[in-house]
């Protein structure tokens, strides 16, 4: 089984590596290819065009593509996604340090992600059909629709300004994570639900269900105990997943709740149309998703014994 | 169509469920409102009101004169929203008719194609995917400008690699059966099987993610203008609505609040329509994989015709 393991995480971390020099050359080629005036951009309107030559040349920008894509690759692989046009700092040290606070903001999205909507799932298989079912159905629907600036500016609204309870936006402690973090989770809560409640209602059709229900144990335990277990199974696939795609940077959240994470740098390059940082978010954003994948990957190997076979 | 198809269709569209009803008379109602907005309002969305502020110079709370308020600018909220929904509408349906046909030729033209080429397309579309879709939008807008058809260009770009997975596994079931290795024996080139056979048994999943994409594309448009890389002021949408008054939330909470209930009415519609059409299509699929009688076929093509 080890043997056998090492083989499948060998295969993954190549498929991985591949991936990544692919969107590498996305990247770069967004970066490159997508009609953009750096020079100008950094020189101010009035430059002349010895100006934006010599800009042009100081950015690299006079070379051919290919030895352009491999600096920008020497440089990615130590860690370099360039240096801002505008602000002139090192894009890498801003993201970094703008890591903590999306860290702490996707955490907080994935606990209420898992809180809501396994708990919902699990009410609407149990009671398939009933009104429980149709309520969780409903705000599932409901949470999917909602665009992100809605929910946030209305919970903002409600508990921030009307009821006062919670401040209105900013980094700090717990309650400054609160509304971001239920606005970021419920997003995603609503594909917990939908994932978990199907595997409520397969695992409940089980033989084995049905076993134990014969026997007498009661349908309380039964579920508690070996429909909901079963049930949840696919949950940290999940999770790893949404990690994956919430690190890269929740634009509209960090603008609305001016939280400083990755999504505000975003935000700050999309104003200064500023396309290295631009560019390195994006390339941070599709790594994470990569990264995670594998991870789930591994993690479901560890928890589902059926992977295993195949 | 022979007329008792015409009659059993007829009889069928009496039993369309609550939920789907409702998304198709809110679909309806809204593209209305988008349609007939000079007729509806007769205020400009541009231009105030000459009443359209309260002597602070603060939006007004909605009145019988104004229904939805006025904005930050004092003009009709009405009036922005009537005129917002076309733009918003317009960005939804045509990045989704975009996407689901990129989508469609990549997924179909990669799963009728063998070994290499087939892994390449598909290693390529992987790739697409692990760019989140609204970081790839937002990205790609901010450094070719924004402007509403560079928004619903964007929006088909960083949408239709979905649409291509899912196309790409149904090809893989499709040109494994009886009717294409037949048709492949007595000669047909591949061209031939791709455009006879493959995009018509495509045409259900397409019409899926039509109705089903539009749910998302129409997010992804009001939040691209809501970060001011969609739609530009002058022109409405519903996402540059809220991008424009979102400092005044507190004091003129409508002025978020109902086009965010627009954007979430409009989304919610489109996402029970498209998942009814997709049932309705399983439940066809399911039908297909026993050998087909006459009264079968008269009934699927009636069926198809129908949820056209």
């Amino acid at each position: 089984m080890n043997r056998q393991f090492f083989g499948f995480v060998a295969k993954r971390l190549g498929q991985g590596a591949i991936v990544l020099v692919g969107i590498s050359i996305v990247t770069f080629l967004l970066l490159y290819v997508i009609p953009s005036d750096p020079a100008s951009l950094i020189a101010g309107r009035a430059a002349n065009p010895d100006t934006i030559a010599r800009i042009n040349a100081q950015l690299g920008l006079d070379k051919p593509v290919w030895l352009r894509y491999a600096i920008y690759m020497g440089h990615l692989l130590h860690g370099n996604l360039g240096t801002s046009y505008v602000e002139r700092t090192q894009v890498a040290r801003e993201l970094l340090s703008r890591l903590p606070a999306t860290l702490e903001l996707v955490s907080g999205a994935i606990f209420w992600e898992v809180a809501i909507g396994v708990s919902l799932g699990v009410i609407g298989g149990v009671w398939r059909g009933r009104l429980a079912d149709r309520l969780a159905m409903g705000f599932a629907y409901v949470t999917v629709a909602a665009p992100q600036f809605v929910t946030g500016l209305l919970l903002l609204y409600v508990f921030g300004f009307q009821l006062g309870w919670l401040p209105l936006g900013g980094y700090g402690g717990l309650s400054y994570l609160l509304l971001p973090s239920l606005t970021l989770g419920l997003l995603n809560a609503a594909w917990h639900t939908r994932v978990v409640r199907s595997e409520v209602v397969r695992e409940q059709g089980e033989p084995y269900v049905e076993a134990a229900l014969a026997r007498g144990v009661s349908r309380r335990t039964v579920i508690l105990r070996h429909v909901v277990p079963g049930a949840i199974l696919p949950v940290p696939t999940l999770v790893g997943l949404d990690f994956g795609y919430l690190m890269g940077g929740a634009v509209i959240i960090d603008q609305v709740f001016g939280w400083p994470g990755v999504g505000q740098y975003m935000w700050q390059g999309i104003q200064n149309t500023d396309v290295p940082v631009i560019m390195g978010v994006t390339l941070f954003a599709a790594v994470f998703v990569v990264v995670a994948n594998i991870i789930a990957d591994i993690v479901s190997y560890f928890i589902d014994p059926r992977i295993r076979v195949n | 169509m022979t007329w008792d198809v015409a009659v059993r269709c007829a009889g069928r569209r009496r039993k369309l469920p609550t939920g789907p009803a409702l998304g198709l008379a809110a679909i309806s109602l809204i593209i209305a409102g988008a349609l007939l907005a000079p007729l509806l309002t007769p205020h400009s969305p541009n231009l105030p009101l000459p009443d359209g502020m309260t002597p602070d110079g603060m939006p007004k709370p909605p009145s019988l004169a104004h229904w939805f308020g006025t904005d930050n600018l004092g003009r009709s909220m009405v009036a922005r929203v009537l005129y917002g929904a076309r733009a918003t509408l317009l960005v939804g349906v045509v990045s989704n008719t975009i996407a689901v046909v990129v989508g469609t030729l990549v997924g179909g033209i990669g799963g009728m194609l063998e070994g290499r080429a087939e892994a390449a397309v598909m290693r390529f579309v992987d790739l697409m995917l692990a760019f989140p879709a609204l970081i790839l939008a937002i990205a790609i807008a901010s450094i070719i400008g924004p402007s509403l058809w560079n928004a619903a260009l964007i929006i088909a770009l960083s949408n239709w690699t979905w649409i291509a997975r899912v196309v790409y596994t149904k090809t893989l079931s499709i040109r494994e059966r009886n009717f294409i290795t037949a048709a492949r024996l007595l000669g047909a080139s591949r061209w031939y099987l791709f455009s006879r056979h493959l995009l018509m048994h495509l045409a259900p999943i397409m019409l899926v993610w039509e109705t089903l994409g539009i749910a998302t594309t129409v997010q992804m448009s009001a939040a691209l203008s809501f970060l001011g890389v969609g739609v530009q002021p002058p022109t409405p949408s519903w996402g540059n609505i809220i991008h424009d008054n979102q400092n005044y939330f507190t004091v003129a909470p409508w002025t978020v609040l109902i086009p965010g209930v627009f954007i979430l009415v409009l989304s919610l519609s489109f996402n029970i329509v498209g998942e009814y059409v997709h049932e309705k299509m399983e439940a066809l699929e399911s039908r297909e994989r026993r050998p087909e009688t006459a009264e079968d076929a008269r009934e699927r093509f009636g069926e198809i015709e129908h949820a056209g």
